[in-house]
């Protein structure tokens, strides 16, 4: 999939730089954690749907990135905050969450991912009772 | 315009760099002069500027705006963008890491000269706000044909 998406990539004006001499940039993201699950919300703009991949292995979370703006021929820099196209984040799951039922959703460069946890390991509320 | 801008900044999000950065300034290794309007490394939103012949970009990398709470304005070749992102913190939850940044923004960024304020053009799309500024055609370069 991974080598799909690259060929893809290149057909695309926005993509100049050879792959693999840029540094991987380092999404910021919120994470926190309800009663349901986990929530990771994270930063990619200039990333679209098709230039995003996620990807669960074993216990590991990637999310991985390229920001694909468009540059008119013979674009020089001026001054650049964004020093690479490649964004790439990994987090380590635990057990609990069900790496089967996450979701994605991407809106205006925002990334949601939604890991549940496994039902049976919903916390349940437990009534203290006095006397 | 990412690759070869390592005479820039390499990885504003890498913290090592911004340690080295924080130290640097401890130190005051870069005590020359710096713009009056510039602003910490890895602020929200971080832009890019980039100049071909015809037309000067600027990105603007501000992930879950709407694109109608932005404010784009030039006057001359000083060009203003603002805006305010609202990121509220779902108060039933448990944060464990709050990295993003959110609230109002004013950036100020000073063009080229030879920019035309009146064809300026700009859109949002995936957390990208492209605003592209047309030169005057005076200072393109003309191939002259040799005869």
């Amino acid at each position: 999939m991974n080598e799909k998406r690259d060929i893809k990539a290149q057909d695309h004006r926005a993509i100049q730089e050879p792959a693999g001499q840029q540094p991987y940039l380092r999404p910021a993201a919120d994470i926190y954690e309800d009663s349901g699950g986990i929530t990771v919300e994270a930063d990619l703009p200039g990333v679209s749907r098709e230039r995003l991949n996620i990807e669960v292995d074993g216990n590991n979370l990637t999310i991985d990135g390229t920001i694909g703006v468009e540059m008119p021929d013979g674009m020089e820099a001026l001054h650049a905050e964004i020093g690479s196209t490649h964004l790439r984040r990994s987090f380590t799951l635990s057990n609990e969450l069900e790496a089967d039922k996450i979701s994605a959703e991407l809106k205006d460069g925002v990334l949601r991912l939604y890991l549940p946890k496994r039902e049976e390991l919903q916390p349940r509320k437990i009534e203290v009772t006095t006397g | 315009m990412f690759g070869n801008l390592t005479a820039f900044d390499s990885d504003l999000f890498d913290p090592l760099e911004l340690m080295r950065r924080e130290f640097g300034q401890l130190l005051d290794d870069r005590s020359g002069p710096r713009g009056i309007r510039s602003v910490i490394a890895g602020s929200y939103p971080a832009i890019n500027v980039g100049a071909s012949p015809e037309q000067i970009d600027v990105y603007v990398f501000a992930a879950g705006l709407e694109a109608k709470s932005i404010d784009v304005s030039v006057q001359k070749n000083l060009l203003t963008v603002s805006g305010e992102r609202k990121l509220e913190p779902d108060s039933e939850a448990h944060y464990y890491r709050r990295e993003r940044r959110g609230g109002a923004f004013h950036r100020v960024i000073t063009l080229p000269e030879d920019v035309d304020p009146d064809r300026v053009t700009a859109s949002y799309r995936d957390g990208v706000l492209r605003i592209t500024v047309a030169r005057h055609e005076a200072v393109q370069p003309k191939r002259i044909e040799v005869k």
